[in-house]
């Protein structure tokens, strides 16, 4: 017990002391290196799956091939794909790296954009169309508010997996603050590795919380306390 | 990569498939043994959590932060508990996130036991812990083993991550592919940890339809 004291001890040291907070080996720029790598890879994952989930929700074709596609993304090793796109790739290996960082977060964005407008009540749909309302209309105006809640939980889930996987691939020369992990076990050197995985942690969190503040924000107010799981 | 360099080395795979068995094995045992732990952990939780609806809510917030923790930062945070190279720095953090798929799980299952099924159970004299083992807990298999497909496909994914704290299994093919600069060795590590996955998930479909005959005979009926 007095070991694990002397390991946290050693740990807050590392994160108070005042040349970690500086330079380009510095927490502030290792974390905006994370956070840019993240919005990255966030980004191209959702221009692929948020469309791709709408539309199989939508029209209901494919939901059986979205479902096996997820599946066995899910099963991909993260730290294989990022130590093959780094091997593959010539010269600076950040691009090739967060590619597949942005492909393990498709999965969670397509299938609950997927489950979501799925779910959608035939009744409300038909509904909708009575009032009038194009396909588009449909979609945009009563399948997309009333799947929100879905969709943003697999929005939240892809931004913590991101957070998450680009971490990892510091193994395969990616910078950001996986960095302390990877050069602090490099070196024995613990309080570095602690206090590293201490930020990690921090940003999930922070991250959860983001998510958790938006969909109070943009939810429709008669839909919450429904699919309530978070 | 060396432009001499093939893809894929296919004699290198045939020359090494002891060594690749090994590591395979190796890899199997430390992702299933915490779906295992899981389980253990999980029944008995979900059974309380059924029985006492003010447990449901806490257990399963604790369980939903402890998944959003990334792996590799968790796996770092038990290195001073329980040491580098210890497979325990692997199998609790693996067992933990196995929670919070198999808590919800069981729970839902569980709470599936519609009204005239229990109450012909009482009806027939079976006192409650019968109650539970006869006919609460094999109408959960189902939803059961759906969770624990799902939790043993992501521990398989995720042990290799584990090699970077020393943990072996097929892991050892990125990292030793990233040193050498060999591309085979790991497409190979990519390959063998999907078809582990694929495997581990036939076999559970299996287990599943070997438990739950009634369903089988339900369907042709329908």
């Amino acid at each position: 017990m007095n070991a694990l004291f002397n390991q946290i001890q050693s740990a807050w040291q590392w994160l108070s002391a005042a040349a970690h907070w500086q330079g380009p080996d510095g927490i502030p720029t290792r974390l905006l290196e994370h956070l840019e790598y993240s919005a990255f890879a966030l980004f191209f994952a959702i221009l692929v799956a948020l469309p791709l989930g709408l539309f199989v929700g939508h029209s209901g074709r494919g939901g059986f091939i979205v479902a096996s596609l997820a599946n066995s993304l899910r099963a991909l090793p993260t730290l294989g794909l990022v130590v093959l796109a780094a091997v593959l790739s010539t010269g600076d290996p950040t691009v090739p790296v967060l590619i597949p960082v942005a492909l393990l977060a498709v999965a969670p964005i397509l299938v609950n954009t997927y489950e979501g407008i799925r779910q959608v009540d035939p009744d409300l749909r038909d509904a909708a169309a009575g009032m009038g309302m194009n396909p588009w209309q449909v979609l945009l105006r009563a399948e997309i508010p009333v799947a929100l809640p879905l969709i943003l939980l697999g929005l939240r889930t892809a931004a913590i997996q991101v957070v998450a996987t680009a971490t990892v691939a510091a193994y395969a020369g990616l910078g950001g603050l996986g960095r302390y992990a990877i050069d602090g076990l490099a070196v024995s050197d613990y309080p570095q590795v602690v206090g590293g995985a201490v930020i990690v942690v921090l940003l999930a969190v922070v991250v959860q919380l983001l998510f958790v503040a938006l969909r109070r924000l943009v939810l429709s107010p008669g839909l919450r306390n429904s699919h309530d799981r978070s | 990569m060396s432009g001499g360099e093939p893809l894929i080395r296919w004699d290198w795979i045939g020359s090494h498939a002891g060594y690749l068995a090994g590591l395979a094995g190796r890899h199997l045992y430390l992702s299933l043994i915490p779906v295992v732990f899981g389980l253990i952990v999980s029944v008995p939780l979900g059974i309380a959590c059924t029985r006492w609806r003010w447990v449901y809510p806490p257990v399963l917030t604790s369980a939903n932060v402890l998944y959003s923790i990334p792996s590799l930062a968790l796996f770092l945070l038990f290195i001073p508990y329980t040491g580098l190279f210890s497979d325990l720095t692997l199998i609790i953090p693996l067992t933990l996130y196995t929670l919070s798929v198999l808590v919800p799980n069981v729970v839902d299952g569980l709470r599936q036991v519609s009204a005239p099924v229990s109450q012909a159970a009482t009806a027939m004299g079976f006192g409650r812990l019968r109650q539970l083992l006869q006919v609460e807990l094999p109408i959960a298999v189902p939803v059961v083993i759906a969770g624990v497909r799902i939790a043993t496909v992501s521990s398989i994914s995720l042990v290799s991550v584990g090699q970077l704290i020393g943990n072996g299994g097929l892991g050892v093919l990125f990292t030793d592919g990233q040193q050498r600069i060999f591309p085979t060795e790991v497409i190979v590590g990519i390959a063998l940890t999907v078809v582990l996955a694929f495997a581990a998930d036939a076999v559970l479909v299996t287990v599943q339809r070997l438990l739950t005959p009634w369903a089988r005979t339900g369907r042709a009926a329908a």
